[in-house]
């Protein structure tokens, strides 16, 4: 039997960053807070980081997110593997020059001579009353930046193993750390390693509806899932773990079965990846489809902050369980 | 304006280096501006005539594993820099040949084998970007420099603030070398930046500031070998504000209507070029044949760079899938 332990998210992060730390000295971290001098972290994923590997490999920085990403940057394109916290999603967007225009460009913009393999961690998601400039799921926004992986894991082994890819990948990559995900404590392999990035996962087996989602609605989903297995309807849960870029073979595979889709994400639904998904499937299986491709997502507000009105924002199970029996009662 | 006079005066074959930089970028700008007029290349080009001084002081003292990170306008830093011209050319010129294969062009020349590591479109992003390869070089233990090239416009950017912050707090080995032409793209200077000297900007981040003679290689050299040593013993870095004009407005074609022709003609009539070639001659460094056959030699080596970029092949649209991510996306 595999050897596990009982983690919750910000664990596995913190285990993946030693193991990741220890197997390559070209691994450095860095970001606000994140030395153990300032608390390892507002978080603590970072902790014990500058301890054991020293404070030249792990550093806390100025509240300078350019800084931090043109940094990491400018390392990765002298060899090293950066890892950078940008402690909260939203404040990607003081730094998005560095993201959009250098991050994702480089390669590309010099035809391949410059490799970017930074890590971006980020933190988001509503839930925790922190409104409109601390929640945001901006996922669609970076998968539509052509050069960047989008990473958003849904529970914490999936954390350790997708975050030890992103590490190791030749690209830049920014894996999403959601609210609704994380303080869920769950029995990780010791062993965890490396989960491919851009390999959706069937969380469970189903023939009447397939659900695509990812990140906190991942964990929403889970929550769907008894509630409509005893209204009958079997669901096919398939986590993409990776938004961009994105796993089309098993989602289109999936739906070709069960000719049905819904995709539920955390992100506002307008303009949101949803679309593109639910596009995608309507494209390739217009033929096979038995109902319309369903889209559940925020509505297009900022992320509030009354209780009332956070709880109303976020896709909640009762809409999940009401979509997926309206779909499965079509075709 | 700064005194180094503990800077070691440049010797003759410097000096003739200095100059022999500066010909072939004068050479290679006004061999580009005539084939854009000819209509043999099709760019928009950022002209640094005038500005030559600059970078060709200050690669006299850098090696191939000294790094830049330019802008635009940088066309000048890269030729000084000992990029080679004909894959210069064939970038420019969109073609297979090309630095980048013809995909990035002439705002983002990348030539890693001389250290010119970025190029960018967008103001003030050479600077957190030059920070980490100064970071990646400090881990490394070695004394490599780098140096972020920027306008005095760039100065009025975040990114500027955020990086000299964060290079004077880790004793960063880079030099910020704004190189102030006098114009923010068609603002006068006075009209946008509210210091008199952009080098005072330095006492605020706790750095040594210098305003120069752009145009004066001696002052130049001197400012240089003194900020360059700084960074290589691990002192951290310096903000060098290297005062200049260039003579083609922002991008060729605009109708310098923002100066008057008065300034403009004046600052022609104080060509940096003839005057360090009447200089060099008249103290002794070189002979007027030595100095007509460089110039001589360099034109050929311009007109093979062109010839060789302008027959090279316009690159495969296969190249639109290719070094987005390491792994060619799928047709």
């Amino acid at each position: 039997m595999t050897e596990t332990v009982k983690l919750h998210a910000f664990q596995a992060i913190n285990a993946a960053l030693h193991e990741a730390m220890a197997a390559d000295p070209k691994v450095i971290v860095f970001g606000e807070d994140i030395a153990d001098r300032e608390g390892g972290g507002v978080t603590g994923a970072t902790i014990g980081l500058s301890t054991k590997f020293g404070d030249k490999r792990v550093k806390s920085t100025p509240i300078s997110e350019q800084a931090i990403v043109g940094a990491a940057i400018g390392a990765a394109l002298a060899g090293y593997k950066p890892v950078a916290e940008i402690m909260l999603m939203n404040f990607t967007t003081v730094c998005m020059d560095m993201i959009f225009n250098h991050a994702a460009k480089l390669r590309f913009m010099s035809g391949g001579q410059s490799t970017v393999p930074i890590t971006i961690r980020t933190l988001t998601g509503a839930g925790w009353q922190t409104a409109g400039q601390h929640a945001d799921h901006l996922e669609g926004w970076f998968a539509h930046a052509a050069g960047i992986k989008v990473v958003a894991p849904s529970n914490p082994a999936e954390y350790k193993g997708l975050l030890l890819s992103c590490i190791q990948d030749p690209d830049p990559c920014i894996i999403i750390e959601s609210a609704g995900t994380l303080f869920i404590p769950q029995d990780v392999p010791v062993d965890q390693g490396p989960i491919p990035l851009g390999v959706a996962r069937v969380v469970q087996e189903g023939t009447d509806v397939t659900i695509v989602s990812w990140s906190s609605m991942v964990v929403r989903s889970l929550q769907a899932l008894p509630i409509l297995a005893e209204k009958g309807i079997s669901v096919e849960l398939v986590d993409l773990r990776t938004v961009s870029p994105w796993d089309r073979e098993t989602v289109l595979a999936s739906v070709a079965r069960t000719g049905r889709c819904v995709v539920v994400h955390e992100a506002v639904r307008s303009f949101g990846p949803g679309g593109e998904i639910a596009a995608t499937v309507s494209e390739e299986l217009f033929g096979t489809l038995k109902a319309p491709v369903r889209r559940l997502g925020a509505p297009y507000s900022p992320v509030p902050f009354a209780k009332v009105l956070e709880d109303a924002f976020l896709v909640s199970v009762d809409q999940i369980v009401a979509a997926v029996t309206e779909v499965a009662e079509q075709g | 304006m700064a005194d180094h006079s503990n800077s070691p005066a440049p010797s003759s074959e410097t000096l003739v280096d200095i100059y022999r930089r500066m010909i072939r970028i004068e050479r290679n700008d006004d061999t580009i501006r005539t084939a854009i007029r000819r209509g043999k290349l099709i760019m928009p080009y950022y002209s640094a005539r005038g500005q030559e001084v600059i970078p060709s002081a200050i690669s006299t003292l850098l090696t191939d594993d000294d790094t830049i990170c330019t802008i635009y306008r940088g066309i000048h830093d890269m030729v000084a820099k000992g990029m080679p011209l004909r894959p210069l050319w064939a970038e420019i010129a969109g073609r297979v040949d090309g630095t980048c294969k013809g995909k990035g062009g002439p705002m983002h020349l990348t030539h890693p084998e001389t250290g010119v590591m970025v190029t960018t479109g967008i103001v003030g992003s050479s600077m957190p970007i030059a920070n980490g390869l100064a970071w990646a070089a400090q881990l490394d233990d070695s004394k490599r420099v780098s140096i972020a090239y920027f306008g005095d416009g760039a100065s009025n950017i975040g990114a500027f603030h955020e990086s000299l912050n964060l290079a004077s707090l880790w004793k960063l080995p880079v030099v910020f070398v704004c190189q102030n032409n006098g114009f923010a793209e068609h603002t006068r200077y006075e009209n946008g930046t509210s210091v008199d000297f952009i080098a005072k900007r330095a006492i605020g981040y706790g750095m040594p500031g210098y305003t120069v003679d752009g145009n004066d290689p001696w002052a130049m050299y001197a400012a240089a070998c003194q900020a360059i040593d700084r960074a290589r013993d691990g002192e951290g870095p310096t903000l060098l504000e290297c005062k200049t004009f260039r003579f083609h407005g922002h991008v060729l074609g605009d109708d310098d209507k923002y100066m008057t022709k008065e300034e403009k003609a004046a600052a022609i009539a104080d060509d940096p070029l003839p005057k360090f070639r009447a200089r060099l001659i008249a103290e002794g460094h070189a002979t007027e044949e030595q100095l007509t056959g460089m110039q001589e030699e360099i034109q050929t080596e311009v007109d093979d760079a062109m010839a060789f970029g302008l027959a090279s092949e316009p690159p495969s649209v296969d190249e639109l899938r290719r070094d987005v991510f390491e792994r060619e996306i799928a047709a």
